[in-house]
C-alpha cells in the first residue's frame, strides 16, 4: 500500500473562540483572537435559508464557505464529504421530545432537517453542486474517517473534494451521552495535484489504532469538548506548516498524517509538462 | 476523468425484510407476488398506514458479550447477519486477509434512534437518562457500524454513510475506492434501518405516507409505506472469485434542488445513471433489468418514470419492489441491490407489485407482472432526501461489456 498524498488548498474553522483559521494562527502564536458572533454567518446560504437553517447547517456551511473561498475553487465543482458524529443535536432532541409527548405534532421541516445529510444538502443547493456528496459518521473518529474517505475520492477519481467535519453543541437530555459542550467545525479543500493554490501537502498512512493524547493548551479543552474536535491536531500542524499527527479512522485503525510544504519547483515544472 | 471500473466480486449477499429472513424468503415473496406489508401495528401511538415489519426482531437476542448494543436496529442487524451463511463468509475473508484488511461500510438513515426515542419516553423524574439507557454508543448514527464491526471482529476502516435513502447504495462506491487504492482487500457493505417513530411520524408530517399499502407507479398512488430491513454483501477483487456475480459500476450525484422533493427533470438521477453506465462501460441497451427507486410518492415516481422513458427502450425491463418490502429508507439500497442480484441469478424480473392502474407516464419497459428471462446486467436506483442519488450496476459472472 502506497502513501496517500493530497494537496490542501483551503482551510475553514469555527468555534465559539475562533472565527476562522487565522484565529487559530493567532491563538497558537500566544494571543487571544477576537471571538466570532454567537451564530456562524454561513454567508453562502441565501438570506431566507440562513434564517431557517438549523445550527448544524449554519456551522457546516460556514466552515465550508471559508475553505472554498480560500481555495479559489468553484464550489459547484467540488465533491463533498461532510462528517459529523451526531448530526444536528438540537433537532434530534426536538424530535425525541416531540415523539415522547405529541408525535402527531411533528414539524415537517424539522423532520427533513433531521437527516444526517441535511448540511450537505443545503450546501449543494446553495452552490448548485451536482457532484457526488456524502454524509458520514464514526463517533470521535468521524473527522479521521471523513478525511480518509475524502482522500480516497481525491486520489481514486482525480477530483478536488471539500471535506467538512462538524458537530453542534449537545442539547437536552441527550447531552448526558453525547458530551459536546460547545460547537466545533472545520473544513479542508483537497486536490489531487499541486497548484499555485496549494497551502500544504498531506501524506497519509493507515496504522494500527494508537492511544491518542489531547494536544497541549490552548487546544486541550476544545479537543475534548466536541466529537469533531479531534481534527485540531491536524489544523495545528497546518498552522505550523509541517509535522506529523495521529488521528483515529476507526476504533482499531489509526491515520498517520504528515504535513509538509509544497515544493515550489515541482509546481513550476508541472505547468510545463 | 474517470476510467472504466475494474469489476468487483460480490462473494456473499443476504437480505432480511418484511418478506422474511434471508434470500429464500425474498425470492419466495417475489415469485409468489406476495406483499410483506401489513397494517401499522408498531408506532407508539396509532397511525393509520401500512408498514413493512420484519417478523422475529423482538425475539432475536445479541450474542453474549455484545448485550450492551441491544436495541431494535442492532437486533435486526444481527438477525440479518445470521442468514445465508454470511457470517462464515466474512470469517473466511477475515482469516484470508487479516482483520485490519476488511472494512465495514454500512448505510443507515436513523440507526438506533429508536433507542433514543424510548429513552425520552421514560426519562428519570429529574429529566435524566435511565441507567439502562446510559450507553453513549447507542445514541449516535454510528451505532450500527460499531456493533457490526464488533460482532464480526473486524479492525479495518469503518464508516457510517447516512445520506437518507441512498445510504446503503453509496457504500458500494466507498468499498470500490478503498479496494482500488489497496487500503483493504474486502469490504462488508450494506445497511440496516428499523421502524421507529421518527420516520413514521416524520413522513406523516410531510404528508408522504399512504393510508393503504403503497402502489408504486400506479396512476392513483398516494404515498409511501415505510419498511425495515437489513442487508449485507461482501465485496472482493474479481480474480478471487471468478464464479461470483459482479459489481460493474456505480454512480453518485446530487440534485442541488430541494431537501425533500426530487429535481423536477430528474437531473441528479440521470447524472447518477450516466456515471454508473460510464464506469461499467455499458450502453443502456445492455441493461436487462432496473430495480427502480419507485417509492410510490407522487413526485419520485413521476420523475423516475420519465427518466426510464428517456434513457431506455422497452427491451430493458423496469420495476419497483417497494410494494413487496415497503420503503426501507437507509436499507433500500442494499435490499434492492440484493433483489437485482437475485434477478440475475434466477432470471426473474419482479413485477411492479401495486401498480394495478399504471401511470400513463410509464413506458413499455415497465414489468407489471413477474417475467422470466435471462438477466445478465441489472441496475438499482436509490435516491434520498437532500437530493442525494446513487445507481449501482451488477452483472452475472463472466459478463463482458
Amino acid at each position: 500500500m502506497s502513501t496517500l498524498r493530497v494537496y490542501v488548498e483551503g482551510i475553514g474553522l469555527w468555534s465559539p473562540q475562533m472565527a476562522d483559521f487565522a484565529a487559530l494562527q493567532t491563538l497558537l502564536s500566544g494571543s487571544t483572537p477576537e471571538p466570532p458572533a454567537a451564530r456562524p454567518t454561513a454567508a453562502t446560504l441565501p438570506p431566507n435559508e440562513r434564517r431557517r437553517a438549523p445550527e448544524s447547517v449554519l456551522l457546516a456551511v460556514e466552515v465550508a464557505g471559508q475553505a472554498v473561498t480560500m481555495s479559489g475553487r468553484d464550489p459547484a465543482a467540488l465533491a463533498c464529504v461532510f462528517a459529523s458524529s451526531h448530526g444536528d443535536q438540537p433537532v434530534t432532541d426536538y424530535m425525541c421530545a416531540t415523539l415522547a409527548q405529541a408525535p402527531m405534532e411533528m414539524s415537517p421541516t424539522r423532520f427533513h432537517n433531521s437527516v444526517h445529510n441535511a448540511a450537505v444538502g443545503y450546501w449543494t443547493i446553495a452552490t448548485g453542486c451536482h457532484q457526488p456528496s456524502t454524509a458520514i459518521a464514526a463517533m470521535r473518529a468521524s473527522f479521521g474517517a471523513g478525511l480518509l474517505e475524502a482522500v480516497t475520492q481525491v486520489i481514486a477519481d482525480r477530483r478536488p473534494v471539500l471535506l467538512v467535519g462538524s458537530d453542534t453543541r449537545s442539547s437536552g437530555p441527550l447531552a448526558e451521552v453525547t458530551h459536546c459542550e460547545q460547537p466545533f467545525g472545520c473544513a479542508l479543500v483537497l486536490a489531487p495535484e499541486a497548484s499555485a493554490s496549494t497551502l500544504a501537502v498531506l501524506e497519509l498512512e493507515l496504522t494500527p489504532g494508537l492511544p491518542l493524547t489531547p494536544p497541549d493548551p490552548p487546544l486541550a479543552v476544545a479537543y475534548l469538548s466536541n466529537a469533531s474536535a479531534p481534527a485540531l491536531p491536524l489544523l495545528a500542524m497546518l498552522v505550523r506548516g509541517s509535522g506529523r499527527c495521529q488521528l483515529d479512522a476507526a476504533p482499531m485503525l489509526g491515520l498517520q498524517v504528515d504535513v509538509t510544504q509544497v515544493d515550489a519547483e515541482n509546481i513550476d515544472a508541472k505547468q510545463f509538462t | 476523468m474517470r476510467n472504466l471500473m475494474t469489476p468487483l466480486a460480490v462473494t456473499a449477499y443476504t437480505a432480511t425484510s418484511a418478506l422474511g429472513q434471508g434470500l429464500t424468503a425474498q425470492l419466495d415473496g417475489l415469485r409468489n407476488f406476495r406483499s410483506g406489508l401489513r397494517p401499522n401495528d408498531f408506532s407508539s401511538v396509532p397511525l393509520s398506514c401500512w408498514i413493512g415489519r420484519v417478523t422475529g426482531v423482538e425475539s432475536t437476542s445479541l450474542p453474549h458479550g455484545l448485550a450492551s448494543w441491544d436495541c431494535r436496529n442492532n437486533r435486526l442487524a444481527w438477525l440479518g447477519l445470521n442468514q445465508d451463511g454470511f457470517l462464515d463468509q466474512v470469517r473466511a475473508a477475515r482469516e484470508r486477509y487479516g482483520s485490519s484488511r476488511v472494512a465495514v461500510l454500512l448505510g443507515t438513515s436513523t440507526s438506533s434512534i429508536g433507542a433514543s426515542e424510548e429513552t425520552y419516553r421514560r426519562l428519570d423524574p429529574d429529566g435524566g437518562f435511565p441507567d439502562d439507557m446510559l450507553r453513549p454508543l447507542l445514541h449516535a448514527p454510528h451505532s450500527l457500524v460499531a456493533f457490526v464491526t464488533a460482532a464480526l471482529a473486524l479492525e479495518g476502516p469503518g464508516l457510517t454513510v447516512s445520506t437518507a435513502c441512498s445510504s446503503s447504495a453509496k457504500v458500494f462506491a466507498n468499498a470500490e475506492r478503498m479496494i482500488r487504492l489497496g487500503l483493504i482487500d474486502a469490504a462488508v457493505v450494506g445497511g440496516v434501518d428499523t421502524l421507529c417513530d421518527s420516520v413514521l411520524f416524520g413522513f406523516n408530517a410531510l404528508e408522504l405516507i399512504s393510508p393503504a399499502a403503497c402502489r408504486p407507479f400506479d396512476a392513483t398512488r398516494d404515498g409511501i409505506s415505510i419498511g425495515e430491513a437489513a442487508g449485507f454483501a461482501l465485496l472482493e477483487r474479481a480474480d478471487t472469485a471468478p464464479q461470483a456475480p459482479q459489481l460493474l459500476g456505480y454512480g453518485e450525484s446530487t440534485d442541488a434542488h430541494h431537501m425533500s422533493t426530487p429535481h423536477p427533470e430528474g437531473l441528479g438521477a440521470e447524472l447518477a445513471l450516466n456515471d454508473a453506465l460510464e464506469r461499467a462501460g455499458l450502453q443502456p441497451s445492455q441493461v436487462d433489468y432496473i430495480n427502480l427507486h419507485g417509492t410510490a410518492s407522487l413526485k419520485n415516481d413521476e420523475v423516475e418514470a420519465a427518466l426510464v422513458s428517456r434513457a431506455f427502450a422497452g427491451g430493458t425491463r423496469a420495476s419497483s419492489t417497494k410494494g413487496f418490502t415497503g420503503h426501507t429508507l437507509g436499507a433500500a439500497g442494499i435490499v434492492e441491490a440484493v433483489i437485482a442480484l437475485l434477478a440475475i441469478k434466477h432470471g426473474l424480473v419482479p413485477g411492479n407489485l401495486g401498480g394495478d392502474t399504471p401511470d400513463p407516464r410509464c413506458s413499455d419497459s415497465f414489468a407489471w407482472r413477474n417475467e422470466q428471462q435471462q438477466i445478465d446486467v441489472a441496475l438499482s436506483n436509490s435516491f434520498g432526501f437532500g437530493g442525494n442519488n446513487a445507481c449501482l450496476a451488477f452483472a452475472r459472472a463472466g459478463f463482458s461489456a
